[in-house]
């Protein structure tokens, strides 16, 4: 177990770096001068390059390279160029909304998703199971954006029970920051649930036709107790790594939900350095998203062991 | 008795409420499209940190108004010697600062010195380049010595990068705004939002608003939702899009289309082959409709030009019909620039609605003449540094939104690449002619040699598409600098 453990933290680590040279060399290429989109059209040359210097943009890219990837290693994610305050403190304003959203659109997306896959599994080819799955066909293909839109609508516009966007931060008390994340976080569920529901499914019908669950029948157990406790842990591994490729997606994919409510996540905010050549913000957060990625593959093999015990003796 | 009592207390309850139903609010939201980088006028020329904080928290020695006329704000009054050089400016007392410092003339001193200085990263540090001499003479008189005479010296001393910072404060600003203004920053949640609150302590007429928040709402198809739900009150300009119609028809805001300086224009590389021809030229300004183009990219609402002049500034000339959408007579340029069967070329569009939509329109009605576009999409970035810095394009479209900006095509090494000694000659004159009727005259001048000789096709003027509610009084309906002055906003019922 230990050997198995540490060969997959040397292999993390070198993901890491590897990534944080592949993350560097992209932003490189980027074409686009961060001074330039700061200054204007109206500065002159000479500005630009002034300002070039002040950033540090005219040393060597080596030096560069390492004088970042060293102050990753210290924990040092440098000064945004654009709002000219520690990458940290970004991230952190950013992940207070990041996080606690894409934990309840994952929390949502479970609670739909395991029940709507037991469910149809148990009736495979009756009428519940054709109208879940129809019902989950249509939650895959609906744009989130729309559906978003037509929440708003429905939610804000009419019902005035929730804002139609922004987030006011979790000074303003934790239910009103609470309920601006309401809708976002169906949205982003609900397509989350739709794909998770199928997974569930599936996994769950090809338990079913195991000899051990025709066993658990035969020596009497009620068709519920074989479902719920032996089939549905057996089936949890396929659901446990779409949950983990979902938790990643909802940390920093969200950007257009975030848009159509205009949350300030850290999609938006990756996003929006992009197009502001904000280069170390770029890749700082992108870095801190492959150590996140890393880490929830980690859990879920971790959480492979717990589900499965087989797994636990094995190396 | 007790009757009476009761009376009484009804009626004293009646009026409380009835006061309170007619005191108006004092708290506004609006959204803006783009998060300022930061809130320093002086450091960065993203137009959204004028939008949030000039004449707001920032101010000048003089002020742009809604119309574009000067108006005196720090300064309260001034005077120009007979030689056009020296301008003395007399400054309002009882100033202070939102840290509580004290304004002088020594901050004017330092604001100018700082922005003219050599390691200056103002972004517009060419509207001080003529200033020789900066003196403090009382805390209430500063004497500004220029070059030579500058017709528009007192415009540029209202523009956004030109207000007035204070010297303990002026390096914390893109965090901390410190001005003079009615407003001072209460809290800026990055990515969501930016507070302000009235400044107690302030010098002129104090603002009505207690509370003014800048919400950014970067998508178009949420901003119709957060004004419909009442989250936000007013959008100084909204980025409707084909949303607008549900907007105009609801009795509850009001829509009021202004105009911007930003002529949108279909730039060309004036050293490249074949657009050196004027008759090239020419020949694309004849073939293109600008009213399909303004019907497409701008949902109708722009004012076409035929000119780089804003048809609501002083001294426009409208220049619509040099070339008139012409199809028949496009083809005659063009086989007099010996290209009858036309030719091919690429058009590089920045990533705003104008200039992908009106592309699609133009690479259309230049294929009727034979001339092949091939769209390049870029990024903002990508623009500046292939197109702007580098030059590397053929023709683009882009809205200048700079004020009074028609020099750039005397700018040498400008991306138009045009240069034209009749021009330039008459620009130098602008730029030191001080008589008002004499400016207008080679203003005029100058937008009939830029129609005439077609450095760029113009298009249409931005609109400004202002949306609040119908209860709100005092926002600007026009552009005439980016900002959106809260100083004159209030409810109504």
């Amino acid at each position: 177990m230990t050997a198995y453990l540490l060969k997959r933290l040397i292999i993390a680590a070198l993901t890491l770096v590897l990534a944080s040279m592949v993350v560097f060399a992209v932003m490189e290429i980027l074409p686009g001068d961060p001074a330039r989109l700061m200054l204007g059209l109206n500065a002159s040359a000479d500005q630009v390059e002034m300002l070039r210097n002040q950033m540090g943009l005219n040393a060597p890219l080596v030096l560069r390279y390492l004088h970042w990837a060293g102050g990753l290693l210290s924990l040092d994610f440098g000064r945004s160029y654009t709002y000219s305050v520690p990458v940290i403190d970004l991230v952190r304003e950013r992940i207070a909304v990041s996080l606690p959203l894409a934990l309840i659109a994952l929390a949502l997306s479970t609670i739909i998703a395991i029940p709507v896959g037991v469910f149809s599994a148990s009736r495979q080819g009756r009428a519940g199971d054709t109208l879940a799955m129809g019902a989950a066909q249509l939650g895959v293909a609906v744009p989130n954006f729309w559906f978003a839109l037509m929440l708003i609508y429905l939610f804000a516009v009419w019902l005035h029970l929730v804002p139609a966007g922004g987030f006011p931060g979790w000074g303003a008390g934790i239910w009103t920051a609470l309920k601006s994340l309401i809708l976002p976080a169906v949205a982003l569920a609900l397509p989350q649930a739709a794909i998770l529901g199928r997974v569930a499914r599936s996994a769950l019908i090809e338990v079913l036709n195991e000899d051990y669950i025709r066993t658990a029948r035969a020596k009497g157990l009620p068709y519920r107790a074989v479902l719920w406790r032996h089939a549905l842990r057996n089936a949890m591994i396929p659901v446990l790594t779409i949950l983990g490729l979902q938790f990643a997606f909802l940390l920093a994919g969200t950007i257009i939900i975030e848009n159509v409510f205009y949350l300030p996540g850290l999609g938006r905010l990756i996003f929006q350095a992009i197009t502001q050549r904000d280069l170390i913000v770029v890749e700082s957060i992108v870095m801190l998203l492959v150590a996140a990625v890393i880490l929830i593959n980690l859990l879920v093999d971790f959480s492979y062991a717990i589900v499965d015990p087989r797994l636990r003796g094995r190396q | 008795m007790k009757l009476w009592k009761t009376i009484l207390a009804a009626a004293v309850l009646s009026l409380a409420a009835a006061t309170s139903a007619f005191a108006a609010r004092t708290d506004l939201t609006l959204g803006i499209v783009l998060e300022p980088p930061h809130l320093d006028p002086t450091a960065g020329a993203a137009a959204a940190i004028g939008e949030v904080t000039y004449a707001n928290v920032f101010e000048g020695l003089t002020r742009i108004d809604d119309n574009g006329q000067v108006q005196p704000a720090l300064a309260e009054s001034w005077a120009v010697s007979d030689d056009g050089k020296v301008y003395t400016f007399k400054l309002h007392s009882g100033v202070k600062f939102h840290d509580g410092s004290a304004f002088s003339a020594d901050d004017v001193k330092f604001s100018l010195d700082r922005a003219r200085a050599k390691d200056s990263l103002n972004p517009q540090k060419q509207l001080f380049a003529h200033i020789t001499d900066v003196a403090a003479v009382d805390p209430a008189t500063v004497k500004v010595t220029l070059d030579g005479p500058q017709g528009g010296f007192l415009y540029d001393m209202g523009q956004v990068a030109a207000v007035i910072v204070a010297k303990g404060s002026a390096d914390g600003n893109k965090d901390k705004p410190i001005g003079t203004g009615p407003f001072k920053l209460d809290h800026w949640a990055k990515g969501s939002e930016i507070t302000l609150v009235k400044n107690p302590d302030y010098w002129g007429t104090p603002a009505a608003l207690d509370k003014a928040t800048f919400r950014i709402v970067p998508d178009a198809a949420a901003a119709v939702p957060a004004l419909l739900s009442g989250d936000i009150q007013a959008f100084a300009n909204m980025p409707a899009q084909d949303a607008l119609a549900q907007v105009q028809s609801d009795p509850r805001f009001s829509v009021v289309i202004g105009a911007t300086e930003g002529e949108t224009i279909l730039s060309i590389n004036n050293k490249k082959p074949p657009f050196d021809k004027l008759a090239v030229r020419q020949a694309l300004a004849s073939a293109i409709d600008r009213n399909a183009i303004i019907a497409a990219a701008s949902n109708g609402l722009g004012k076409p030009i035929g000119s780089h002049f804003s048809p609501g500034d002083a001294g426009y000339v409208d220049l619509t019909g040099v070339y008139p959408h012409d199809i028949a007579k496009a083809k005659a340029y063009l086989k007099e620039a010996g290209l009858e069967n036309g030719f091919s070329a690429t058009i590089k569009l920045p990533p705003v609605p104008y200039a992908r939509d009106g592309g699609q329109v133009i690479q259309s009605q230049l294929k009727e003449i034979g001339v092949n576009l091939q769209i390049i999409p870029v990024e903002w970035a990508e623009w500046l540094s292939q197109v702007f810095t580098n030059k590397d394009y053929d023709l683009t479209i882009v809205s200048h939104v700079e004020p009074n900006d028609i020099d750039i095509y005397s700018r040498p090494g400008y991306y138009f690449q045009y240069d034209n000694p009749k021009f330039n000659d008459v620009i130098k004159e602008l730029g030191t002619t001080v008589d008002k009727d004499k400016r207008l005259e080679l203003l005029g001048e100058a937008q009939k040699i830029l129609a005439h000789d077609v450095p760029a096709v113009y298009l249409f003027e931005l609109p400004k598409i202002g949306v609040w509610d119908a209860k709100l009084q005092g926002m600007w309906t026009n552009w005439p600098i980016e900002a959106d002055d809260l100083t004159k906003v209030k409810w109504t019922d």
